[in-house]
């Protein structure tokens, strides 16, 4: 097992690499100059080739490539264009929103949707049924910045028990860490929940025709033993695997919810980033998301070890 | 133990309420959303509008504009013009001090001076004037000119990007070309840096020991007297959002709200608008001067028949209680206002428009035309250019794109069909355009203008000669004969100006009138 982890944290060095060719060279093909946007709209092309020549954007594409790469192997991951700050001081200050965004999303999602899911396939073709499969499909049709509008409108804005937008870390409180962060996961967590429902139903509803449950019912199981401990059980790699990219499409997902209440997170900074043509933070971001992904398909795998006594690397 | 479980949830919820109404009554603390994100901080290194509002936050100017245009001291307590007009003598107020408690110095001010005329164009065309400066003590100064000229006060007192802003000498003496990092200023507030978040929000705090005139405020100039001990400026991207947040009283202050919203803001008891910039905004055509079909001054000239002004504010503003169109270049209502040379342009007569584009030999070269589709002041300029040009007779192939790509494209001096560009549309502050040497599009030094490149000697001729005038009789009539110089060959085609009240809650007050938003003056009472 551990070789296996070791061998895919080896794995992980060139596919970080690729990613890195791929970020600078498609950011340096993409239309938009960050020198012009500095520079302003009253400037001059003589500001602006100065400005160039100030952040190294007039050196050869290949030149700036392998400094950059210097710099990232020395650990360093560059100076923001804009804002005169270290680029993992603005990664690490928008660390902390999305981290807490995302597990609360994703532990909210995982505590409704599986129970529902499970209960769904228990009940199949009863209203429960058919009431948690309508959820779904109302959470996979309906835009993420609606459901965030229509909340914000009815808590915030009508009933005045939550705020409608901001972030307040948790060093200055925890009821303000968590109020500001309620509607961001009821938000975010209607898709996912929507997602888990459905596959954990999938999958139990699977196992639930085996012989073995069966023979558990046979053997005078009370319904709530069979359910969790041999139908869920052996259900779990394909929900497992469900919440392991939904964590991983989380973390890219958020930037909608962030900007629809106005929270500091890496979402936002890679959008802002983006528009502005912040070459040194967007590949930091985008290689930090990688780098997730990478590493969260690493636990889901060996998650499957764990769950299922067969499955062996 | 289940209702345990339900008294403990509902202990937190309590906590949690209590905490935010906390939050809530930081009755000194003025919660704003501005335009955009702070990025650059360096309001001479960038012209951004957002950086030079940061400026007028913590630093001071010698001079500054009043509502009336007139330019008037500010940090300068007097000031004399020798008879030959060779000499101007300014003399420091009692009691300047920079953020770090030392006295503002003449050779603080000299160094900003050389600073701001290194970079800004209004800067760059004044020190051109200049011959030396000679500091007599730490509070008098005098700037030696070569050549009498009246871009003194009128530079050191400009209300917008990029103002002369005061800075220490060591910060002032940065080259222009790279950022400060040095943040301490002289104005009424003092930023704080390390409570500064890009993409969250920027702290302002009152500074105790500013002096303000004993003037009220008026324009950027009169007393800034501090009426509340913080301001934050949040980032919230999301218009409504904003507008959500400042119902619920989380937002006090929210910059330029998107006109479709303010019905919702006119509509709740709590809120209202504030016309705080009744000198507004000002569209703009710009024609990329170098290349084919806009080489020729012709087919320039046919856009100034073939446009009208009401089809462009309609499209994007809507509502005429915020828009209105003007023939007067230098902005309507201002001392340099003027309708010359104006008769029958802009109303769209496509008769007139045909036969110029013919005795032009225009040739069906398409016009590309540079369309930003993310900035909603200006998402609709380009589609309404675009037809009118098409009923004109021109060919246009309108391409989308972001605005800081178009940002980036317009620099390019390439040809349409290698990667540049023809047209773009684009706004400015009505506060930039006031005068022939401040409208930056009127550069029509070629190759040293601004991105458009426009080449006219007698425009040229005329800028300098308004430059050198001191009379403001004189200035007028020179400003009158840019506006007919330019009617024959355009820069640029203005295209009305616009409106952007601010939305704010009904407890905030003390809204200083202009052009740049500033903060000193305004109270905020318990709702």
């Amino acid at each position: 097992m551990f070789a296996y982890i070791a061998r895919r944290l080896v794995a992980t060095i060139p596919v970080m690499a690729i990613v890195a060719v791929l970020v600078f060279a498609m950011l340096r093909l993409t239309p938009g100059d960050p020198a012009s946007i500095i520079a302003g709209a009253a400037a001059t092309s003589q500001d602006v080739a100065e400005i160039r020549t100030r952040l190294g954007l007039d050196r050869p594409i290949v030149t700036q490539f392998f400094i950059w790469i210097g710099h990232l192997l020395r650990g360093d991951l560059g100076e923001s264009f804009f804002f005169k700050k270290q680029v993992a001081d603005l990664v690490l200050d928008r660390v902390g929103p999305t981290v807490a965004l995302s597990t609360m999303t994703i532990l909210w999602s995982v505590l409704v949707a599986v129970p529902l899911g499970v209960v769904a396939a228990w009940k199949q073709g009863s209203w429960i049924d058919r009431v948690v499969m309508g959820f779904s499909v109302l959470g996979f049709s309906v835009p993420v910045f609606v459901i965030g509008y229509v909340l914000i409108y009815v808590f915030a804005v009508k009933l005045s028990w939550l705020p409608v937008q901001g972030y307040q870390p948790l060093r200055d409180g925890f009821g303000g860490f968590v109020g500001h962060l309620v509607l961001p996961t009821l938000t975010l967590s209607v898709i996912y929940i929507a997602l888990i429902a459905r596959i954990t139903r999938t999958s139990v509803l699977e196992v639930l025709s085996e012989d073995y449950i069966r023979t558990a019912h046979a053997k005078g199981l009370p319904n709530r033993i069979v359910l969790m401990h041999h139908a869920l059980r052996n259900a779990a790699v394909p929900i497992v695997t469900i919440i392991g990219i939904g964590i991983a499409l989380l973390v890219g997902g958020v930037v909608i919810t962030e900007s629809v209440f106005s929270i500091p997170g890496l979402g936002r900074l890679t959008v802002d980033a983006v528009l502005a043509r912040d070459y040194p933070t967007v590949q930091a971001v985008i290689l930090l998301f990688s780098l997730v992904y990478v590493l969260l398909n690493l636990v889901v795998d060996v998650t499957y070890t764990f769950l299922d006594p067969r499955i062996r690397y | 133990m289940f209702l345990s479980r339900i008294s403990r949830f509902f202990l937190l919820t309590v906590v949690a309420m209590a905490s935010l109404t906390v939050c809530a009554v930081e009755a000194e603390t003025l919660h704003v959303v501005m335009h955009s994100d702070l990025k650059i901080v360096d309001p001479i290194w960038t012209t951004a509008y957002i950086t030079r509002n940061h400026g007028y936050m913590i630093y001071d100017t010698l001079f500054a504009t009043d509502a009336n245009g007139k330019v008037q001291p500010q940090m300068v307590d007097k000031y004399t013009v020798s008879p030959d007009g060779l000499v101007y003598t300014l003399t420091l107020r009692d009691g300047l001090l920079w953020h770090d408690g030392t006295p503002v110095t003449s050779e603080d001010c000299v160094a900003s001076i050389k600073r701001w005329g290194a970079k800004d164009a209004l800067g760059q065309k004044m020190m051109s004037f200049v011959k030396d400066f000679t500091v007599v003590d730490p509070k008098t100064f005098r700037i030696n000119l070569n050549s009498p000229t009246g871009l003194v006060l009128l530079g050191l007192g400009k209300p917008s990007s990029a103002a002369p802003f005061m800075m220490p000498k060591r910060v002032a003496d940065t080259s222009p070309n790279e950022q400060i990092s040095d943040f301490t200023g002289s104005g009424p507030f003092v930023f704080k840096k390390d409570e500064w978040k890009p993409g969250d929000k920027a702290v302002y705090v009152k500074f105790d020991k500013y002096k303000p005139r004993s003037e009220p405020p008026s324009g950027m100039a009169g007393g800034k007297v501090v009426k509340v001990d913080r301001v934050e400026w949040r980032v919230v991207a999301d218009q409504q959002t904003a507008i959500n947040a400042l119902i619920a009283g989380e937002i006090d202050y929210i910059e330029q709200p998107a006109h479709d919203l303010l019905p919702l803001v006119k509509s709740d008891p709590n809120l209202k608008l504030a016309d705080i910039n009744p000198l507004g905004n000002q569209y703009a055509f710009r024609y990329n001067s170098t290349v084919k079909p806009f080489d020729n001054p012709k087919v320039k000239q046919a856009l100034l028949y073939a446009f009208n002004q009401k089809d462009f504010l309609e499209a994007t503003i809507g509502n005429p209680e915020y828009y209105k169109t003007c023939l007067e270049m230098f902005i309507c209502g201002t001392p340099l206002g003027s309708t010359k040379g104006m008769d029958g342009l802009l109303t769209s007569n496509f008769a007139k428009a045909k036969q110029l584009l013919q005795e032009a030999g225009y040739d069906g070269t398409p016009i590309v035309l540079m369309h930003s589709t993310d900035l909603q002041v200006l998402t609709n300029l380009a589609p309404v250019a675009k037809s009118l040009m098409e009923r004109a007779g021109f060919k246009v192939d309108m391409q989308d794109m972001d605005w800081q790509t178009l940002v980036a494209r317009r620099s390019k001096k390439d040809p349409p069909s290698q990667g540049g560009w023809s047209a773009f549309l684009t706004s400015w502050v009505s506060a930039d355009v006031l005068n022939p040497v401040s409208t930056a599009f009127l550069n029509s030094s070629c190759d040293k203008a601004l991105f458009g490149w426009p080449c006219d000697a007698e425009i040229e001729r005329l800028r300098d000669q308004f430059a050198r005038e001191t009379d403001p009789a004189k200035q007028k009539a020179i400003a009158e004969a840019v506006q007919v110089a330019w009617t024959k060959d355009p820069t640029h085609v203005f295209l009305g100006q616009w409106y952007q009240p601010a939305a704010v809650r009904k407890n905030i007050n003390g809204f200083v009138v202009a052009p740049v938003t500033v903060f000193w003056n305004i109270t905020k009472s318990t709702p």
